[in-house]
């Protein structure tokens, strides 16, 4: 091979060579998907970052004829990376060299030279891009934005369909790339959350679109640096052979008990899980993704208003299973989405059902909020109904994440997770959240496991040891916190830290309350702030604390500070960010739009984070 | 106090071990003598404790010194666990117990404490062995408000812990009504005069910074360093000895002819606490060593106050007491010394008698003409339980100011000085709320004669459970009772949930004292009038062995007893037990 490839050895490239022509497409893929594992699991140095990676994509050599590729994915758990992956490494095993970068921290400068460009976008918050994504979403649809007469692209949307606002950031950049004069390569396709078919497809028709009509020689050659920029997918620890989202790890439940003390208004739980021989490993900041069991009660429930036998067996990705035991491990069947909606009003022919298919998504999005699955089916009865048609309506049961609790160092082989029970009334029947309510019924049971895998969230990590940051976080919000101080604790970390906590009530709700003493008489813990909202009247929240702590809050800023956010989405998030706005202003002597810039400044540098759901 | 502190006065008349006391340097003393010497007269840190956010307990020593402002730090004993488990802190509340010289309280005080127990107290409040109230359950947040509303109403926590002069009990027979007056003026002068005078108090609870910071001239009497530990002062009206005169350290008993109050005799040395397995610990019973005017009682306070602040052991805190100090150095010499304080020697104790220790329940005549209705209230807790219903009852008399309250030393409380005319609307609103006006009423004898201190869950000391479990036991001993034929037979009965013994058990016919959870020593044969401590029969035994021996005892006493002769008498006679003469014998 002419050109070497500086980041592989010369022994490497040999066995590269032997393997590249005898790989198919579908092969490729898997294999960018394990160079990923190996990365995510850390057994590949993660010193192959974006960079690296489109320098080995790029050194390699492309067809004259061949327009440069760039998937761009912006991520938040981390599936468009994976996926944008799968684009460059399609691409590249049919000899279109891709770079792949995110959006995090793509220099928007070369946007006006891209020539095709691949999207892969996922929807946050409420129907928000990515955390990290933000700033290139900013710049986009600003009006420094170039115009792209020259670009192609495709969009390909990750999303949530029992979300109101679906898949909205990639439906925002679609609409805005072509308003930039881009021109469309393939129309975009938005997947739900369980998106691995429709991305597949979607692949391989844009990647057919992409490949120029004949195939440059050399293309063979040109799929181990294929395999490079697709290892940039590599935090993502969906590996093949580690442990990962689709082989999640069984881990033994060492301790559950509730935190919440008597007389609280909510449950919050602590939850211990044991990582031995697991080979997970993960830094504070990760998440943990737990793979949870529908409540028992209600899947019978809902085998007797289906009038189906549990023990008929069924087809699942898991190959044929009772159903019984399908609805039970492999379906969501409490909150309903659109697709079954349109399901059911197609089995039952009812009136309503069929308007709300054809209405509107907001529409759609309350009905669902109000009926759950067992509600609908309860309402609209289908006579004579098998199985599969029921299932055809459901979608695949999805893990959940949690927060991890705990780092390491302090607690070797072991993942702490504080989890609040989702337990709420509807049609006067008592529900409970899937994956939380799973935790707290299995309770403290012996020698029982819970499956689990780790979540890489590279954007909320601890800075150096000597930086000081400042802690927000509401209820469950404190958990990567404990994890934060356990680690530093652990490296003897100089940086002050400063925790500004939020819950109900002091005597019930003050998670952790002991350690935080203990961290505080030890002085790794520097300062709390605590905000008790139904003790205190007024009302005191997170956001107020920092208000009175305002000129605190700017002093450490300004002492190169980083500031977490953690915990409600919703609320507490857009509160505490106003407030920051405003501490920034008073205290910095800034005017509002200068108090804007100076968050979005911290946010670019990744001094301002958010882990917020 | 007048008198500036003595211990530079002229060299006491023998020569005797000063080791321990006042006169050496604080570095040879216990730790908590350098806390109140440092802690400027008492103001400590608490006030920066209150609005500690991360947690609702104080800090070890600031929650030694809010003793002295009358506030002990709790916790729910019955969550502990739990809450460790839950890495949350333990459930901290806060016990207040207010001073209230001889028990005397004003219907719009009594509102004021109903109030406060309503709406900080866990709707409740309770009566205590030494004629006060207390709140348990408080927030640390609240202390502030309580003590407002306290003052509000001329009441304060001042002196009610700590080692200082506690709250003065006062006998409240209210047959002999006006005795009892002319010696509640003495105990209300007596109380005023040994309180102890910090501004700190006004200065935490109520953010009044005095003009002047503290300086020597802050505590006359007291000094930085106080009492060596609680002192305890209370006066009897014979017959009845009521306050168990025996049990103070110091003690007056009125003396009086023609219902004219003449003077008073002075007991000194008495005390109940004792610790399990340390023989070196044990009750004692006052002397008493002499007769003083009226006019002499605030000089003879100064003494013998005087005597123990300067020579009290400041550094063993178990070995504190007045009772060893006068043991150590021998009642002649700190006879002695008092009298040198005095400028006098002590006339001669002029006689008198007791009858019992107990409350003369439900409606007497005084001899002013007044009518008087002591209500038994078991354990003295003010709460609404079922049908009856103490607390809403209590504060509808209030509310009509049909009364005077006297709370009692056995727990109970006095409607006192009702117009002959208002006695029916009492019976009324008594009868209302579920409170019967007949005490012997499905009550034995024994169980109005019973006292238990609170123990579990409040108190950070008890071993067992004493007044949630008393009542109990009590309803399975009538039933020997019955059997034997001695519902009506007036017997004393003490429980306490550990030997600190709250409820002045040795001096109990029947006492239990807990070690552990179900467990607990049994005394027998003290004196019916607290003349005569008991003896442990049995130790650290369940309620089997408690019943088995009460049952083989009570039996023999209906069987074998002289006419008048008292279950405590009769134990010692038939053998059962040995007498015990002097508390340093307690424990042989
Ligand atoms: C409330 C009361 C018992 C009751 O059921 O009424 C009580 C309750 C407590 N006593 Fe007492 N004592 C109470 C009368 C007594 C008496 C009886 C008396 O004074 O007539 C005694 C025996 C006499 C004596 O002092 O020797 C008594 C001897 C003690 C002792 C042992 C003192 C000693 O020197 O041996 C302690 C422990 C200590 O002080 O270290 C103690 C300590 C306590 C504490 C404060 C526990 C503590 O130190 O943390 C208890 C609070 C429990 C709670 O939750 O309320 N209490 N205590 C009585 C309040 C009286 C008052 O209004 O001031
Ligand atoms: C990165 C990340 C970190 C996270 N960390 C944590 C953590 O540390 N601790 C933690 O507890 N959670 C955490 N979460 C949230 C967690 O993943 C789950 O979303 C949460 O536990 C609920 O999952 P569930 O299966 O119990 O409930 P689900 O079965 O998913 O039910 C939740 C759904 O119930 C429905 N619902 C809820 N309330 C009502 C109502 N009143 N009426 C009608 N429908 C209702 C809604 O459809 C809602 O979406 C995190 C999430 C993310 C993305
Ligand atoms: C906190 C949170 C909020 C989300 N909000 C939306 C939303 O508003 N609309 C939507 O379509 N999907 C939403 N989703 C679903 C994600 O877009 C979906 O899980 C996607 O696969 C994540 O891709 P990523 O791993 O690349 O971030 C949300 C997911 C999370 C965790
Ligand atoms: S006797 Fe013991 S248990 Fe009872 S109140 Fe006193 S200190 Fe507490």
């Amino acid at each position: 091979m002419s050109t070497p490839i500086p980041t592989l050895t010369s022994e490497q490239q040999d066995q590269l060579q032997r393997l590249a022509p005898t790989v198919d497409r579908d092969q490729a893929i898997w294999l960018s998907g394990y160079f990923a594992g190996l990365a995510g699991a850390g057994t590949a140095p993660a010193a192959l970052p974006a960079d690296d990676g489109a320098a080995a994509a790029t050194a390699a050599p492309a067809a004259p004829a061949a327009r440069r590729l760039t998937v761009l994915y912006g991520t938040d758990t981390g599936n468009s990376r994976e996926v944008a992956g799968q684009v460059a490494a399609a691409a590249t095993a049919q000899g279109v060299p891709a770079e792949v970068a995110d959006m995090a921290d793509y220099k928007t400068r070369l946007l006006k030279d891209e020539q095709d460009l691949v999207v892969i976008a996922a929807t946050h918050g409420e129907g928000d891009p990515p955390p990290s994504a933000i700033g290139f979403f900013e710049f986009l649809a600003g009006r420094k934005a170039p115009k792209l007469p020259d670009v192609r692209f495709a969009v390909l949307a990750l999303g949530d369909s029992t979300y109101e606002h679906y898949c909205s950031a990639g439906k925002q950049l679609d609409a805005r790339l072509e308003e930039l004069g881009a021109s469309r390569l393939a129309d975009r396709v938005d997947c739900d959350v369980d998106y691995e078919d429709d991305a597949e497809a979607w692949i391989a028709d844009v990647v057919a679109r992409l490949v120029p009509d004949e195939p440059p020689a050399g293309a063979a050659a040109a799929v181990p640096a294929g395999g490079a920029p697709s290892v940039d997918g590599a935090a993502s620890s969906n590996g093949a052979v580690a442990h990962g989202k689709k082989h999640p790890f069984a881990a033994p439940l060492l301790e559950n008990v509730v935190l919440t003390g008597r007389g609280s208004s909510k449950e919050t739980r602590h939850v211990e899980l044991s990582l031995e021989g697991s080979g997970l490993t993960y830094e504070p900041g990760d998440a943990l993704g737990v793979v949870p069991q529908n409540d028992p009660q209600l899947v019978e429930a809902l085998l007797d208003r289906l009038a189906l036998s549990g023990d008929a067996t069924v087809p699942t990705k898991q190959g044929d299973r009772p159903l019984r035991e399908a609805l039970t491990h492999a379906y969501e069947i409490t909150a309903g989405t659109p697709r079954f909606i349109e399901q059911w009003a197609t089995l039952s022919g009812a009136g309503e059902l069929e308007a709300l298919r054809d209405g509107d998504a907001k529409a759609r999005f309350d009905y669902l909020h109000e009926h759950h699955v067992l509600d609908i089916v309860e309402r609209f009865p289908v006579p004579g109904l098998d199985a599969a048609q029921l299932l055809a309506g459901l979608r695949p049961l999805q893990p959940r994440l949690y927060s991890i609790a705990s780092s390491l160092a302090a607690a070797p082989d072991e993942a702490h997770l504080t989890v609040s029970t989702v337990r709420f009334e509807l049609h006067g029947r008592p529900r409970t959240g899937v994956a939380s309510g799973h935790l707290a019924r299995i309770g403290d049971a012996e020698d029982l496991d819970v499956p689990v895998y780790v979540q890489a969230n590279e954007h909320f990590r601890l800075p150096a040891d000597d930086v000081p940051i400042i802690m927000v976080g509401a209820g469950t919000g404190v958990a990567p916190y404990r994890a934060f101080l356990q680690e530093r604790e652990a490296r003897g970390a100089e940086g002050r830290n400063w925790l500004v906590f939020g819950e109900r009530n002091f005597r019930s709700d003050f998670l952790y309350q002991v350690e935080w003493q203990q961290l505080l008489k030890d002085g790794v813990l520097t300062r709390l702030d605590p905000a008790f909202s139904r003790d205190a009247t007024p009302k005191t929240y997170v956001q107020d604390r920092l208000r009175q702590a305002g000129r605190d809050v700017w002093a450490w800023l300004e002492d190169g500070a980083r500031i977490y956010v953690c915990g409600d989405a919703t609320n507490m998030a857009p509160d505490v960010d106003a407030t920051l706005a405003e501490i920034v202003a008073e205290h910095g002597g800034k005017g509002e739009d200068d108090a804007r810039e100076y968050l979005s400044a911290l946010k670019r540098e990744h001094r301002y984070l958010l882990d917020v759901y | 106090m007048s008198t500036t502190k003595t211990t530079q006065a002229a060299a006491p008349a023998v020569e005797v071990d000063r080791s321990r006391d006042l006169s050496q340097p604080l570095e040879k003393l216990a730790p908590e003598e350098s806390l109140k010497f440092h802690s400027d007269y008492l103001a400590g840190t608490i006030a920066t404790d209150l609005v500690d956010e991360i947690t609702r307990a104080v800090d070890e020593n600031n929650n030694k010194l809010m003793k002295f402002h009358g506030i002990y730090q709790q916790d729910d004993r019955d969550l502990r666990d739990e809450r460790r488990q839950q890495k949350l802190e333990p459930y901290f509340t806060f016990m207040l117990r207010g001073r209230l010289p001889g028990g005397v309280c004003t219907p719009e005080q009594w509102l004021k404490i109903d109030e406060l127990g309503r709406l900080h107290g866990n709707d409740q409040f309770r009566l205590t062995t030494r004629q006060t109230f207390q709140f348990h359950y408080l927030d640390r947040n609240a202390l502030r408000e309580v003590m407002i509303g306290l003052r509000d109403v001329g009441l304060d926590g001042k002196a009610a812990c700590g080692d200082v002069a506690r709250t003065v009990m006062s006998g409240v027979h209210p047959g002999l009504s006006k005795l009892h007056k002319q010696v509640y003026e003495q105990a209300r002068i007596a109380s005023d005069h040994v309180i102890h005078k910090t501004s700190a108090y006004e200065e935490v609870w109520f953010g009044e910074k005095p003009a002047t910071p503290r300086g020597d001239d802050e505590e006359p009497f007291y000094g930085k360093q106080y009492m060596p530990r609680k002192f305890k002062i209370g006066f009897a009206v014979p017959p009845s000895n009521d306050i168990d005169i025996y049990s103070q350290d110091l003690g007056f008993v009125a003396i009086a002819s023609r219902g004219k109050l003449k003077g008073f005799n002075v007991v000194i040395g008495g005390g109940m606490g004792r610790t399990d397995r340390a023989p070196e610990t044990y009750p004692r019973l006052g002397d008493v060593i002499g007769f003083i005017e009226v006019d002499q009682l605030v000089p003879t306070l100064d003494a013998v106050m005087g005597v123990q602040r300067d020579y009290g052991d400041r550094v063993t805190r178990s070995h504190a007491r007045f009772k060893y100090t006068i043991d150590d150095k021998g009642l002649p010499f700190i006879k002695g010394e008092i009298e040198r304080r005095l400028g006098f020697a002590l006339a001669p104790a002029k006689r008198f008698r007791f009858d019992s220790n107990g409350d003369q329940l439900g409606w007497t005549t005084g001899d002013d003409g007044l009518e008087h209705f002591t209500l038994f209230i078991e354990s003295g807790r003010i709460i609404d339980r079922g049908e009856r219903r103490l607390l809403t009852g209590l504060r509808a008399i209030a509310q009509a100011g049909l009364c005077v309250f006297r709370l009692t030393p056995n727990q109970s409380v006095i409607l006192s000085d009702v117009a002959p005319e208002d006695r029916p609307k009492v019976d009324a609103l008594l009868a209302e709320h579920g409170i019967d006006n007949v005490p012997t009423k499905g009550r034995s004898a024994l169980r109005l004669n019973s006292m238990a201190c609170v123990a579990m869950p409040t108190c950070g000391l008890a071993m067992a459970e004493a007044e949630r479990y008393l009542p109990d036991l009590i309803t399975k001993i009538e039933g020997l009772l019955e059997t034997h034929g001695l519902t009506e037979e007036p017997i004393t009965i003490r429980m306490t949930g550990c030997p600190n013994g709250c409820a002045r058990p040795y001096i109990a016919e029947i006492a239990l004292t807990g070690r552990a959870p179900g467990k607990y020593n049994l005394y027998l044969g003290a004196g019916f009038h607290g003349q005569r401590l008991n003896k442990m029969v049995r130790e650290n035994v369940g309620e089997d062995v408690i019943l088995e021996v009460l049952d083989e005892t009570l039996g023999a006493y209906a069987k074998d007893r002289q006419d008048g002769e008292r279950f405590g008498d009769f134990v010692i006679r038939a053998g059962f037990v040995a007498e015990v003469t002097e508390g340093r014998f307690f424990n042989d």
